[in-house]
């Protein structure tokens, strides 16, 4: 009987080799450019690209982050959604038990944005 | 044209399940599995209890005083405590017994039900300290409460999951909820950075245990600790014992409890964290969150590998070892209390895994008393540090000792007898404590670890006495200098201290009642009927 481990790490074998195989290529390709391309070093080379104008300012600038409870509440209601899809489907083999679980479900992540509601984190500031 | 779409659908290949015919009314039922709501009780009231708080206190912003949100969190955790002990009574019944919940779901015995109440023991004498230390520091707010219950809730689901998927489930709810908590203290750069390694920490070791409890099932083909029990214990669970798939499973499972109980070397967050988390906070994670971790760790390891314990013993004998070894002698070089009282933890761990390893009844029983014991002493140790931390929450050098002894003695006093616990001086609950640990050791003729353990606590000895000769002891030139003022003691936390201390000191006296509760709070996994 064929050791199923041994089995499962000859599967893996083909991965090993696709890995090796990529790795080995996007080497040769960096790696041959490389050796064929000229290096003259310059100062201007290394300032930022910024549209093709000369840069302006400190690169370590604040950004408005203010949006992220946006993002956040959006990932909770994204899952939600991704939840209640297939739930929708097979809504029927479900019965009753499966309404009541998903209005749970609903009511708890509801209490959430309740939460924040009168936290006052959807109001713009 | 529906002919067409539902032979299209059929040919959208193999495996995915797309209704190849329009869904008739006589669908196949799935069937519910029966939910026996006595057994869900005690975790149910700590999750309603919270979002019920959520969403009073949103609803009611201001208009709740805090130390009404002290009071509910401290009734619900009892109540909890409460819907807790008619399922002790009917488990310890020996017509009924312990039995399995919605299909094998949830695990119902006296282990289970013996963790629910110290993790609630754990809730109601953090939600005490943080009244006080809420007010100090000037953070409003029923999220603590609200995650503390929310965070017992997966703790106790930890301890009763007789399913890895289940485990998995309270350890993240549990893990999510004591994140946010570690970086409660907003305005405090340490308290951020805690949450912050605690959470990317916490993160991988998740990921660990998720990776190990699909290695297991990949080997075993279950889930349910029930069905992988067996499986392992029969004929051709047997031969596993050669396969890597399963090996893996124990190694990396071992790893996710290895980083939520804090066993050396996956240590290395505990320090930090408990240094910078709100000092309640910290207490919490010292007692119920270890509690979780090593509930769900008894029952996965002693109980649904205990055929295999060939295979995982020798592991947890060096993580004992060396959570034991480590944690006494880095506790001795900190001069932060907060970071050795951290180190001791991991050295408390390390007795605990004693317990784990002998892989007994004896030693589970033992590892239980540990636990419910080493909680008392922990939180009330963490209350004497957030009340001595001042404003700010900065003081816990241990130079900030220094004459409390004369300035506040019943504090002074309060905490000797709490830190002569944890070092296990006689008369206190944590002599039995690692008495029954060693003693679990030795009976199962594992005289090294017995003889390490033994050695530990004299090393972490010289720690506690480190921090009561600098509470007692005082130069004269303080004196003459001017010294810091009396520290306020709140109602609340003066009552949660006196509880740790009578606790401590009582089971210190009377050893008997918990060592039976101890003793009856064996693990079962029950076959579902």
């Amino acid at each position: 009987m064929p050791n199923p481990l041994n089995e499962l790490l000859r599967q893996y074998l083909t991965v090993a080799i696709f890995a090796g195989l990529g790795l080995a290529m996007v080497g040769a390709m960096l790696g041959v450019g490389w050796l064929l391309r000229p290096d003259r070093p310059e100062p201007q080379k290394y300032i930022n690209y910024e549209s093709g104008v000369d840069p302006l300012g400190v690169m370590w600038s604040q950004s408005q982050i203010r949006y992220y409870v946006f993002a956040l509440l959006f990932v909770l209601f994204d899952v939600e959604a991704v939840f209640i899809f297939p739930w929708a489907t097979r809504l029927e083999a479900y019965g009753a038990f499966g309404l009541i679980e998903m209005a749970v479900f609903i009511f708890i992540l509801a209490l959430g944005l309740v939460y924040a509601w009168r936290k006052g984190v959807l109001r713009w500031v | 044209m529906i002919g067409v779409l539902a032979r299209l659908a059929q040919d959208t290949g193999d495996g995915i399940l797309v209704p190849a015919e329009p869904i008739q009314a006589g669908v196949t039922q799935i069937a519910t599995p029966e939910i026996q709501w006595v057994a869900l009780l005690p975790h149910l009231i700590l999750v309603v209890g919270g979002i019920l708080l959520l969403t009073i206190a949103s609803l009611f912003r201001h208009r709740v005083p805090r130390w009404a949100y002290t009071i509910y969190t401290v009734a619900v955790a009892a109540g909890a405590i409460i819907a807790a002990l008619p399922l002790w009574v009917r488990v310890q019944d020996a017509e009924r017994g312990p039995f399995s919940a919605i299909a094998g779901a949830l695990g119902v015995d006296g282990f289970s039900i013996f963790i629910t109440v110290i993790i609630c023991a754990g809730v109601i004498l953090t939600a005490l300290l943080a009244d006080g230390y809420l007010k100090r520091e000037g953070i409003d707010g029923p999220e603590l409460f609200v995650l503390l219950l929310l965070a017992a809730s997966g703790g106790t689901i930890m301890a009763s999951a007789n399913d890895l998927i289940v485990l998995f489930l309270g350890l993240e709810i549990l893990s999510i909820s004591v994140y946010v908590m570690a970086a409660m203290h907003a305005r405090r750069f340490t308290s951020l950075e805690a949450g912050m390694k605690y959470f990317i920490l916490g993160a991988f070791s998740s990921a660990f245990f998720l990776y190990g409890i699909a290695l297991v099932y990949g080997a075993s083909g279950s889930t349910n600790m029930i069905r992988i029990n067996q499986y392992l214990a029969s004929p051709t669970g047997v031969v596993l014992s050669e396969n890597g798939l399963l090996l893996g499973g124990f190694a990396l499972l071992l790893v996710g409890f290895g980083f939520k109980v804090a066993a050396v070397p996956f240590h290395a967050w505990a320090p930090d964290v408990y240094q910078g988390a709100p000092t309640p906070v910290t207490a919490f994670m010292a007692s119920a969150v270890k509690a979780g971790g090593f509930a769900a760790m008894l029952r996965v390891f002693v109980l649904t590998f205990g055929t295999f314990s060939g295979d995982w013993q020798p592991v947890v004998f060096a993580l004992a070892v060396l959570s034991l070894l480590v944690g006494s002698v880095l506790a001795i070089v900190q001069t932060n209390v907060k970071r050795m009282l951290a180190y001791s933890s991991i050295a408390h761990a390390g007795f605990i895994l004693v317990g784990v390893e002998v892989a007994t009844e004896q030693g589970t029983a033992a590892a239980l008393f540990y636990l419910a014991a080493y909680t008392f002493m922990v939180v009330g140790s963490f209350a004497v540090i957030t009340v001595v931390g001042r404003k700010g929450d900065g003081h816990h050098e241990l130079s900030d000792y220094r004459g409390l002894a004369r300035r506040q003695p019943v504090l002074a006093f309060v905490f000797t007898i709490l830190l002569l616990a944890q070092a296990g001086v006689p008369f206190t609950a944590g002599f039995f404590a690692k008495f029954y640990v060693i003693s679990a050791a030795v009976d199962a003729e594992n005289y090294s670890l017995a003889i390490i353990a033994m050695v530990s606590a004299v090393i972490a000895a010289f720690l506690y006495l480190r921090i009561m000769i600098s509470m007692y002891m005082s130069t004269d030139s303080e004196a003459v200098t001017g010294e810091p003022d009396r520290v306020p003691v709140p109602l609340a936390a003066g009552i949660a201290l006196f509880v740790a201390c009578v606790v401590t000191v009582v089971i210190g006296f009377v050893p008997g009642p918990i060592t039976d509760l101890a003793n009856d709070a064996v693990p079962f996994l029950v076959q579902v009927g």
